[in-house]
């Protein structure tokens, strides 16, 4: 719409790197990093996204208000995440009668 | 002046059913299923949206009945079918898309001064985007209906119930991008197309309030999405997402509908707040009492709504001292919430006041959705809610807003423009006649379940203890005079539009660009693109049109 024109040979390098770090993913699946599987496979998750929102849907040639709607909405996204930790991270500070963990026959590892 | 047939205004040309306009422009129905035209998609949607009502309706009127003896009529499995479709179909297939699919789409272009919308097709999409969602879930409906509540709640939904689950969720997951392109198409279209000189605080405040719904409709929507798609995930293929026994937990279920839920529930009550604006300044002749208070108080509950869904969480296993941040929070965003009702207090006063049918709703819808507001704030404490979560109370707060509040809201917007859509009057004695049932209706429905509620009544229950019956069939008598209240705009729009008498471009003698074009309006909505030099409500006269 508003007219830029994107190299063909950024859409391919974007393209490859998509790809590496798709077989990165796979990769650090195999290695065990305890606490950090999780926040590993974010951290390459959110770089890929950040690829796919910036290049691939013309966020990084658009206009301000375009860029604006973009981190509003990845900032709502953090207030679903923030609220969401607010209530798991305080969930065991007051003792309760019974909680899901020890009412189910399957048992968790400590959050 | 509702009496009067207004067959000839000075200055206006005399309007004649000859004149081409965007329903007589082309009558097959190819030309209505391919039509790319807001007025007519909004037409579409407002034949949809009421069939949807009635059927929602039904599964109420079933409720009632099943109500009035406290052993119940209907076994509890039916019983537990006939809130969760009669909730369903309400909240996602008739109050989300009711105003703003229909008044937001007929009126966002002719307010602004614009031809149609920013995407057109987009906006026919959205329609049929909608109709494949009510399809789904009417399918569900058909093959033995749902049992989970509109809430969907996790374990039960996802591991236990053996009802239609999955394609009732398909279809509200579907539904939910229609209103995601209509928001979408709406935020673009106020940014990129009013016409010159309509600067933001210019704007109606009826623009406001779809813009702010617009927001909660694109950052909101997508969450509900996800959230019914795990649900289909851990009922399909028994991923632990939300079921404890196999490693989930349910909590987050909770988390993440309700991050959508209760911004939804804004979505169905801020465009009639929206209407609310339009139908006060009208009908007392008078400016806003603080424009730019009103306008940001849309904005503001907009945001704060995302804030608080928390509140509906505190006795299901939620972390207290989250429970105490949302209780505070909700209490927060009853702020802009009363300043809205105050503003418009404020209006009315000294202003020369008429009671037209569009007026009586729009005055109901103050005191019933201050109602619905107020005890939101018992429930919102966390000490009371004990008392009260789970209860009829609950049932009576929230249906003051989305009834009360929304619903008036809707039929009074109707009612105002319902000239400007069809070019026909209705016959004005019925519409207050029917204005007053509803409202007497409503309130014997529904204000003897504040007490049923208080008094220690679950709802989502068939039976009930003997001593609750009187209650009980007070409610239920209420509702069939509600029934009946809404069965009359029904009969009299129907005979409107074919034979009431011509209304004339401006009925109302409104101020709005919506009002300066001829009723229908033409296909392009205005000859020429108007050019707006005064504040909106200008109806104290021209002399301070200078500062907007
Ligand atoms: C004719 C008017 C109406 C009547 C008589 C009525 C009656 C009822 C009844 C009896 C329940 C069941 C509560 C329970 O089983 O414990 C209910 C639930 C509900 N109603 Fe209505 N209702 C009406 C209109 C509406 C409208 C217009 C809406 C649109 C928002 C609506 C939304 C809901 C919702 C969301 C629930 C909750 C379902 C649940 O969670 O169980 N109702 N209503
Ligand atoms: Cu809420």
């Amino acid at each position: 719409m508003s007219g830029h024109v994107v190299p063909v040979k950024t859409y391919v390098f974007v393209f490859l790197a998509l790809m590496v770090l798709t077989g990165l993913t796979t990769g650090v699946a195999f290695i065990d990093l305890h606490a950090w599987n999780t926040p590993a496979a974010l951290a390459i998750a959110v770089v890929k996204m950040l690829l796919v929102v910036l290049f691939f849907m013309h966020v990084k040639y658009s206009p301000k208000l375009t860029k604006m709607v973009v981190v509003a909405g990845f900032f709502f996204l953090s207030l679903l995440v923030a609220f969401t930790l607010a209530d798991e991270l305080t969930r065991n500070w007051s003792p309760r009668a019974l909680d899901w963990s020890t009412a189910a026959s399957v048992t968790h590892s400590p959050r | 002046m509702s009496t009067t047939v207004i067959a000839e205004i000075p200055g206006h040309e005399r309007p004649s059913v000859e004149r081409v306009n965007y329903l007589n422009v082309d009558h097959s129905v190819k030309s209505w299923l391919l039509t790319h035209d807001h007025k007519r998609i909004a037409l579409l949607y407002l034949i949809s949206i009421t069939l949807m009502f009635f059927v929602g309706g039904f599964f109420a009127v079933l409720m009632r009945l099943n109500l009035i003896e406290p052993t119940g009529l209907v076994a509890p499995e039916t019983y537990n079918k006939l809130f969760t479709m009669h909730g369903v179909i309400m909240v996602f297939f008739f109050l989300v898309p009711s105003i703003p699919a229909t008044l937001g789409n007929f009126l966002v272009p002719m307010m602004i001064g614009a031809r149609d919308l920013a995407f057109p097709r987009i906006n026919l999409l959205s329609w049929y985007i909608y109709i494949l969602g009510a399809a789904f879930t009417l399918y569900a409906v058909i093959s033995g209906g749902v049992d989970t509540g509109w809430t969907f709640y996790t374990p039960y939904s996802s591991s236990f119930s053996h009802t239609s689950v999955i394609p009732t969720a398909v279809g509200v997951f579907i539904t939910g991008f229609s209103s995601i392109l209509t928001g979408l198409n709406f935020i673009v279209t106020i940014h990129k197309m009013r016409a010159p000189g309509l600067t933001w605080f210019r704007l109606p405040l009826f623009i406001w309030a779809m813009y702010a719904t617009s927001v909660i409709f694109i950052l909101g929507t997508p969450v509900i999405a996800i959230t019914l798609f795990l649900l289909g995930l851990e009922r399909l293929l028994h991923i632990g997402i939300f079921d404890p026994a196999i490693g989930g937990d349910p909590i987050l279920f909770q988390h993440m509908f309700w991050f959508y839920s209760h911004p939804a529930v804004y979505i169905m009550i801020l465009p009639g707040m929206g209407v609310m604006s339009e139908l006060i300044t009208a009908f007392s002749r008078k400016r806003i009492f603080g424009y730019t208070f009103v306008a940001f108080s849309s904005l503001a509950i907009a945001i704060i709504s995302f804030l608080v869904w928390g509140h509906h969480m505190f006795v299901t296993g939620q972390s207290v001292y989250a429970g105490l941040i949302f209780s505070v929070l909700s209490f927060l965003v009853a702020i802009p919430s009363a300043i809205k009702v105050f503003n418009w207090t404020a209006t009315l006063y000294k202003g020369s006041i008429s009671y037209e049918a569009p007026m009586l709703y729009a005055l109901g819808f103050i005191g019933l959705f201050t109602m619905g507001g107020l005890t939101g704030l018992f429930l919102a404490s966390l000490a009371t809610d004990v008392h009260l979560n789970g209860t009829y109370f609950i049932v009576a707060h929230f249906h003051y807003i989305m009834v009360g509040g929304a619903v008036m809201a809707y039929l009074g917007g109707l009612h105002f423009w319902w000239p400007k859509i069809t070019g026909r009057l209705y016959p004005d004695a019925w519409a207050r006649f029917a204005a007053l049932v509803i409202f007497v209706g409503f309130n014997l429905t529904f204000f003897p379940q504040f007490v049923l509620g208080y008094l220690g009544m679950p709802r989502r229950y068939a039976v009930y203890p003997g001593e609750f019956q009187v209650l009980n069939v007070m409610s239920s008598a209420g509702a069939s005079i509600l029934g009946v209240g809404y069965l009359i705009p029904l009969i009299y729009f129907i005979w409107s539009f074919k034979y009431g008498p011509l209304a004339g471009p401006n009925p109302w003698g409104a101020k709005g660009l919506e009002w300066t074009t001829p009723s229908p309006p033409p296909t392009e909505n205005f000859e020429e693109v108007p050019i707006v030099t005064e504040q909106a409500y200008n109806y104290a006269g021209t002399s301070e049109s200078a500062h907007g």
